[in-house]
């Protein structure tokens, strides 16, 4: 029986709670009194993948059976999610891979040629071919890789977009041409977190700029409260008028699922347990893994973490119109993850972990630190957010100045030049964006190598504008006191001097949330 | 004037101490000497790289010596000097980080210093008219044909005396410009002697403190003009020590650049940059990177070695000394690099050649240059700006502190370092008094 998440208030018996800070391991004691919220144990995964994937392609929902939508001579592009998600990457076979496997046999059953598949990256840097083969599988990539079949989307490819019209708010829809040329889309998803899936993926997936900027932007971000809850996201709202937009113009048949929370693999189980529960391993295991990673070279230590593979079973697997499919998704997303939570606090403390969206075998860099903090983390409620208005925000991360300037090159540039003169995501935004945005270095490496595209950072600040508005107090424990400080925030040293620094806001006994997470939670915040 | 070796032309009375020299006899002069001494060359070349303070007040073969001037000839004046700055290529020189190349130009014994603005003790005739003893003056150093007493070379009589082919003939021992040749004198000391083609009158109404400046600011002049900088076009200045921040008042002036870039290495030389009006001031820790930014240029990362522009400015002025190297590798294809610095490092020229870049050199200044400078100075801006230049005097004395601070002056905050040589020294700045006569 899986047990449901639960908040735990802590005592004078509970231990040393696990925090995740970087890439190292702490175990960390909190003052009594202080909320600490659990996720949901990992549900059970579908007996039959194979069968529940089948089922989901022959019984959609708001939308005939694909195999009635695929006919000879016909258009067909399969789009799917990249390696962003999920997190970590997931032991093969990807989910992704034996869905689309599934959805090429029915094409070739019904005489269908013409089909291409392509890597939704938006502005995301390009996939190596290795990671596409480990999305996809090996027996596609091999079958559609040496073609140019199989291919990143390039939202800088001019000729190879189209756009689709403006919504009714205005807003440019514009995506990849071959998408919107098709007789149909099939769009297959991970749906990781509750903000991922819906309209959010073809039209924002396939979207070059001109489109993405109506809602990736400081005020767009400033209004999506939260991100976990797209009915009161101003970036989803935007998302679901394009993607409208864009269903009356293209079919399109998606297919969403659903992951349990096995985010660590088996070696590392008790990352995933409550501490009281260690067991003499698992203590053993934690002091080991602790002390190990601090003990080895930076390189060695990021290799370590990169190189695991989660054993996530998948919880459901939904196809047909997206609105529909996506109700159903985030209802088998928030059984796994929901855990009510009782009010507000004054102070909210998170444990940063190794790894974000956009570091998948890469470096962790200040402005992505950020970004999981105060755009991932800090959004993972429904209703309003955990911590007050005004409130303090801890956050574990050693924030190390350190780049790759392989997929982050304007990243590295953004920290130096833009946040030295503003940390105001709308003066940044003003002053700085559509230089950085059209920037032709920027586009070339984002074209032609695997750089995120120059205007990722802005986005990546915009994902913590919300936050920024909100907190009246940021501070991070363990850090680089200079990228801090770039970044227009405190470091302390332990938690008892995070919790000294913020008494001037919060005073000397706040209330305190500690969300332990990894595994994720959304808090349900009454 | 040679000096003759069985003539010692001074006396040593300590190389070490801070003890003031006491003329044994009434016509010698204090003066800060570099002599010939390899051991001592050599420990300043070693210790020049990471201990340049140590390098240039210990191990320099420097000494403080009561030194006789050399008789006046005919044509020729003596100068006591007010002040006399201490130059990027005197540090360069006395560290033993300047080229060999300077070796046959220059003769031994010699007193550095030739930015220097004194008080003409002689009459003396020059192109510009008749001087009277006590005109306040400034030096234009480069000892051409007319101070040798030669026939006009081909430099000079085509008005670039700073081409001057003759600067190791004539009656004068070799030495490129005062301050470098053993008969002259040099502005480090009680007095100087100078050649009426060199001397130009400072306005009455310009201090010191400006008139000191005057010679670099006429370097900067020069070095404006050799950028032959066209309408429209980007320049980037490297380095915001006082010939950066003089070139670029110069290039503001003179030139119709479209917006002028200035490397900075220290806050406060970036403040200051900003106040000389660089439309942008960048860091000098990823100088690429941020050039790359402002111009929107390719960038391109070798194998080895640092990284490059595919695109880049119009014209760069290397007036760091030891940033060649990045200067043509921030410059578009057929763009200018000018060397207004004296070079203490050696570049790959590999972008020279592939970028098909001119690389102009803009040595000193000559007489027309000086002309614009005293005029520019003139100006009430520009006079107000170069007030801030000169961060702090030093009697002879302190010499070893002198060269300390000016060796950190970009660090430090202070443009200029000078000796001031005569009895009620200039006080540049007040805010600047306490570093006056001793270690900031």
């Amino acid at each position: 029986m899986t047990r449901p998440g639960f908040v735990l208030d802590v005592d004078d018996r509970t231990p040393p709670l696990l925090v995740h800070a970087g890439e190292s391991l702490r175990l960390e004691r909190f003052p009594d009194g202080t909320r600490v919220i659990y996720p949901p144990e990992s549900l059970p995964g579908v007996d039959d993948l194979d069968a529940t994937i089948a089922d989901a392609l022959e019984n959609p929902v708001g939308s005939e059976p694909l195999r009635a939508l695929l006919f000879a001579g016909m258009k067909l592009t399969i789009a799917f999610d990249d390696l962003s998600l999920p997190l970590p990457t997931m032991k093969p076979p990807d989910i992704r891979g034996k869905i689309i496997e599934q959805v090429l046999t029915l094409a070739a059953a019904a005489g269908v040629d013409d089909v291409e598949l392509i890597v939704a990256t938006a502005l995301h840097r390009r996939m190596t071919a290795n990671e596409i083969r480990h999305v996809v599988g090996e027996r596609v990539f091999r079958s559609f890789w040496p073609e140019k079949k199989l291919y990143n989307f390039d939202a800088e490819d001019r000729e190879n977009l189209s756009h689709i019209g403006l919504t009714d708010a205005g807003e440019d829809v514009e995506i990849s041409k071959r998408a919107a040329e098709s007789d149909l889309l099939v769009y297959v998803n991970v749906n990781m977190v509750a903000m991922d899936g819906g309209h959010k993926s073809a039209a924002i997936g396939l979207a070059s700029y001109k489109s993405l900027k109506h809602h990736h932007n400081s005020h767009t971000m400033v209004h999506s409260r939260s991100f976990m809850d797209h009915k009161n996201s101003e970036l989803h709202s935007s998302a679901w008028r394009m993607g409208r937009l864009l269903a009356g113009h293209l079919k399109i048949f998606q297919i969403e699922t659903s992951l349990n929370n096995a985010t660590f693999p088996e070696q590392y189980g008790f990352l995933s347990k409550r501490e009281w529960e260690w067991s003499l391993r698992d203590q053993a295991m934690m002091y080991g893994a602790s002390r190990g990673l601090d003990a080895m070279p930076g390189r060695l230590r990021r290799k370590t973490f990169q190189s695991m593979r989660s054993e996530y079973a998948v919880t459901g697997v939904t196809a047909g119109e997206v609105e529909a499919v996506h109700e159903k998704t985030l209802a088998a997303v928030h059984r796994q993850q929901l855990v009510e939570v009782d009010g507000q606090s004054d102070v909210l403390v998170f444990g940063l972990p190794f790894l974000g969206p956009y570091n998948v075998n890469s470096v962790m860099n200040p402005i992505l630190a950020m970004c999981l903090g105060l755009g991932y983390f800090f959004n993972m409620y429904r209703g309003k957010p955990l911590v007050r208005p005004g409130g303090t925000l801890i956050l574990y991360h050693p924030v190390p100045h350190e780049f790759s300037q392989l997929h982050h090159p304007s990243y590295v540039d953004f920290f130096e030049e833009v946040l030295a003169e503003s940390t105001d995501p709308a003066t940044i935004e003003a002053k700085f964006e559509k230089a950085y945005a059209t920037d032709p270095w920027y586009t070339h490496l984002y074209r032609t190598s695997h750089a995120y595209h120059g205007v990722h950072p802005f986005y990546m600040w915009y994902w913590g504008a919300h936050a920024m508005d909100h907190l009246g107090d940021v501070i991070w424990v363990g850090a680089d006191r200079r990228t801090t400080e770039r970044m227009g925030f405190r470091s302390a040293s332990t938690l008892a001097d995070a919790l000294e620094m913020a008494s001037g806001s919060v005073g000397r006994s706040p209330s305190i949330t500690y969300l332990h997470s990894p595994p994720h939670a959304i808090a349900d915040v009454k | 004037m040679t000096e003759r070796p069985s003539d010692p032309p001074s006396s040593r009375v300590g190389s070490r101490g801070p003890a003031v020299p006491r003329p044994s006899r009434a016509d010698r002069v204090p003066a800060v000497e570099l002599y010939r001494s390899v051991p001592r060359y050599l420990a300043a070349r070693t210790l020049s790289g990471r201990l340049p303070s140590v390098a240039a007040a210990s191990a320099a073969p420097l000494r403080l010596v009561a030194r006789r001037p050399s008789e006046t000839l005919p044509g020729w004046a003596r100068v006591r000097p007010r002040l006399s700055g201490i130059c990027g290529s005197d540090l360069a020189t006395v560290t033993g980080r300047s080229s060999f190349y300077f070796s046959s130009l220059v003769s031994m014994p010699f007193v550095p210093g030739h930015e220097v603005v004194g008080d003409l003790l002689d009459d003396v005739d020059t192109p510009r008219g008749r001087l009277t003893a006590g005109t306040r003056v400034v030096l234009a150093p480069v000892l051409t044909c007319a101070a040798r007493g030669v026939p006009p070379c081909a430099g000079c009589s085509s008005d670039r005396p700073t081409r001057c082919d003759s600067v190791t003939s004539g009656h004068l021992a070799p030495g490129l410009q005062t301050g470098y040749c053993a008969d002259t004198g040099g502005g480090w000391s009680g007095e100087l002697r100078a050649h009426g083609s060199q001397l130009f009158a400072v306005p009455e109404s310009m201090p010191d403190e400006v008139a000191v400046l005057l010679e670099p600011l006429a370097c900067a002049v020069h070095a404006a003009r050799r950028a032959e900088v066209l309408p429209g076009e980007r320049v980037l200045v490297i380095g915001a020590g006082a010939i950066g921040l003089l070139t670029l008042l110069a290039l503001r002036a003179l030139t119709p650049a479209a917006e002028i870039l200035v490397a900075a290495k220290h806050p406060k030389q970036k403040t200051m940059a900003a106040r000389f009006g660089a439309g942008q001031v960048l860091g000098s820790g990823d100088l690429v990177g941020a050039v790359r930014r402002t111009t929107r240029a390719m960038q391109l990362k070798p194998e080895r070695g640092q990284p490059y522009l595919l695109g880049g400015v119009d014209v760069t002025l290397e007036c760091a000394g030891s940033a060649l190297d990045t200067a043509l590798r921030v410059t578009r294809a057929g763009g200018r690099v000018v060397l207004s610095g004296l070079p203490t490092a050696s570049p790959d020229l590999t972008p020279l050649w592939f970028r098909e870049l001119s690389l102009v050199g803009a040595y000193a200044a000559g007489p027309d240059d000086f002309a614009v400078a005293i005029d520019l100075a003139s100006g009430a801006t520009e006079g107000a700006l170069l007030r801030e230049v000169l961060g702090a005097t030093y009697p002879l004395e302190l010499w070893r502190d002198a060269l300390d601070h000016a060796l950190s002056a970009g660090r430090l905050g202070a443009g200029r370092i000078a000796f001031a040589l005569q009895s009620d020294p200039v006080a540049p700045d007040s805010r600047l008094e306490s570093s006056k006569g001793s270690r900031p």
